[in-house]
């Protein structure tokens, strides 16, 4: 059987579980939550980035094996998200960004037509672009076209651990949106990643849920094995639950019998 | 229509209210508190239900904010001021040294603070238009800028286009305290001056959101009135805002009458318990709200607030004109400060604190964009 690698911009990922860096007591403890989380992507907000310090840098705590995914934390709008992107790139964080667009601070939602005006200025530069949304599947689709090379829709609002809410139109989502869907935001324990693997999500992005609770480094290897619980799951081809019990005298028999 | 119509629609609000103290659990296992489940968790209190208020206050604020804490400090840039506040160190009658840095003695306090580590700063002023003008604002900002992530500002109230103005040219933050909301007290304690105007100080923090202000911190003076009419007003008027402009980060302060020039006594006491109530309740009513504690409270109770609820801290504090350079003695500056600073630790040692409790001290959080 073929390696189950996710592919996203020619970048081969193992692991199906992507780490945010924000809410951590300290970043030696996120750094240890990454490596036992064994995740490959790692998102860090560009407005907690500062190069010019002589004290610690977010960076130099993220392994450097990861694939590091600025995010555009803070915008309000398009233009914000774009120069957010732009002054990544500058401070020498790569060409892949996740873009948050969110307008609205009491519940945290992103903004899914400024993002996709985003996407389509942030790709048309180079970058890997890789948006967070509320799981709209026309706008999804719309992201595609504009060359967005996954697209991350929420499970909950950030940080409410209210875990995957948001399951019929996730599940509509994968069945139609032909790149990776990621689903970001508002799981909050491991079932919950487990669940949107086995529903057939690519991956899925986890912060508050491992940084705020009360053993970050356990807890980011709890969420891998259920990360990967759930994808095997899926690969193995979960039975159908069905609506009915199957009829002991089928409706269809008389079609079969002689006579 | 601004925040004074919802503020007179309330003005008679019975903050004594009859309620069952058993009633508090169901209180505050509500997904979302309604303006009454609020006056309801400023209700004098035992310690078994404070401890109560702190467990979930606590249990928010890690949800939301998560285990960091982020860092400012303040930088005076001026002391002249044309108000007659009876409760200020600047208050034009006292007889103290008047100041206001020159953009070259600003850019060295810039340099201290920028070595420091810290990326976000408040720069503030007493209310003069001729000696600290909206221009003069704007010249220090642009020196700022080269330094500094974020600007916030802590002035004089402005006018809507002053506001849009100051945004334009790099400020992204503004802090403006009502000191009392409750307008008779107001008035009482603002003899003369532009400040006597209740009504545009009340007024400013929505004009300031109107041109797109990122973040606005508003808050009371405690000592000035009852706690609780002040703590009750404020998270009103918190909310009015976070419901009114919901792409601005909206934060609190409470800072407590500390001793200054000049004579005041606060006529009301508000105690440590009475200070953490009021930051629970205000968590668990509005529980996306920044708190900020400034160096007016002393080390220890600093050190315990940070786990209650409390998003932002100063650090390495200093209440002079010029105060993180100058040498007070020769520029004989010795009793100009606006009040006393009861939290005297450098911001290395408030990293240090955070770290020992557990907690990340975030010094950068924003960017010019």
């Amino acid at each position: 059987m073929a390696a189950d690698i996710l592919e996203i911009a020619g970048k081969e990922i193992k692991s199906r579980l992507f780490i945010g860096t924000g809410k951590f007591s300290s970043f030696s403890l996120m750094r240890e939550a990454i490596k036992a989380s064994e995740a490959q992507v790692v998102t860090v907000a560009l407005r907690r980035v500062d190069t010019s310090s002589k004290q610690d840098n977010i960076l130099d705590y993220i392994p450097k094996d990861c694939i590091l995914m600025p995010n555009t934390s803070g915008a309000r709008n398009a233009q914000e998200a774009v120069r957010i992107a732009r002054l990544a790139k500058a401070a020498g964080c790569g060409n892949w960004i996740k873009v948050e667009v969110i307008s609205d601070n009491k519940y945290l939602l992103p903004d899914n037509l400024e993002t996709l005006e985003a996407t389509e200025v942030l790709v048309k530069e180079g970058f890997v672009v890789l948006p967070y949304m509320s799981p709209d599947l026309s706008i999804a689709k719309r992201l595609v076209q504009a060359g967005a090379s996954a697209v991350m829709p929420l499970g909950s609002p950030i940080g409410s651990n209210r875990g995957v809410k948001t399951e019929e139109l996730i599940r509509i989502m994968v069945e139609e949106i032909k790149i990776p869907v990621i689903v970001d935001a508002g799981l909050g324990r491991p079932s919950d990643a487990c669940l949107c693997m086995e529903l057939g999500c690519s991956a899925v992005l986890i912060n508050t849920a491992i940084a705020v609770s009360d053993n970050p480094v356990n807890m980011a290897r709890a969420f891998s094995q259920a990360v990967t619980a759930g994808r095997e799951a899926y690969l193995s081809g979960i039975p159908s639950q069905g609506g009915s019990a199957s009829a002991s005298s089928p409706l269809t028999g008389f079609l079969r019998k002689e006579n | 229509m601004s925040f004074y119509d919802t503020y007179l629609k309330y003005k008679d609000f019975d903050l004594n209210r009859d309620f069952n103290l058993s009633q508090l659990t169901t209180c505050l296992n509500k997904d979302k508190l309604e303006l009454t489940d609020f006056a309801n968790l400023i209700l004098p209190l035992d310690g078994q239900h404070l401890e109560a208020l702190a467990q979930k206050a606590r249990a928010l604020t890690l949800k939301y904010f998560g285990k960091t804490i982020q860092l400012y400090t303040p930088i005076y840039l001026s002391n002249y001021c044309s108000n007659e506040c009876i409760y200020c160190g600047f208050n034009l009658h006292n007889r103290i040294t008047r100041k206001k840095l020159s953009l070259e003695e600003l850019e060295n306090e810039a340099r201290f603070i920028y070595d420091t580590g810290l990326r976000h700063v408040l720069i503030l002023t007493g209310e003069s238009r001729q000696e600290s003008p909206v221009s003069y604002i704007k010249d220090c900002v642009e020196v700022l800028k080269k330094y500094f992530s974020s600007i916030s500002v802590e002035i004089y109230a402005l006018a809507e286009d002053e506001y849009a103005d100051l945004v334009k040219s790099g400020v992204d933050g503004l802090t403006i305290y009502q000191e009392t909301y409750n307008e008779n007290i107001y008035d009482k304690v603002h003899l003369s001056g532009p400040k006597k105007d209740f009504r545009f100080r009340l007024d400013a923090p929505e004009r300031a959101a109107a041109c797109g202000m990122r973040s606005i911190n508003i808050g009371a003076l405690l000592g000035l009135s009852d706690w609780r009419q002040e703590v009750f007003y404020l998270g009103l008027h918190a909310k009015y805002l976070q419901d009114k402009f919901s792409s601005i980060d909206f934060s609190v302060s409470l800072p407590r009458l500390r001793p200054q020039t000049g004579n005041f006594v606060p006529e009301f006491d508000v105690s440590d318990e009475n200070l953490v109530q009021a930051i629970l309740a205000l968590r668990i009513f509005l529980p996306r709200l920044g708190i900020t504690i400034s160096t007016r409270e002393d080390p220890l109770l600093r050190n315990n607030l940070v786990a209650l609820g409390v998003t932002r801290m100063s650090a390495g504090s200093t209440t002079y004109v010029g105060g993180h350079t100058l040498d007070y003695s020769t520029h004989n500056l010795g009793s100009s400060s606006q009040f006393e600073i009861n939290d005297k630790r450098n911001v290395l040692e408030i990293q240090a604190m955070l770290k020992e409790k557990g907690y990340q001290a975030v010094l950068k959080d924003w960017m010019q964009v």
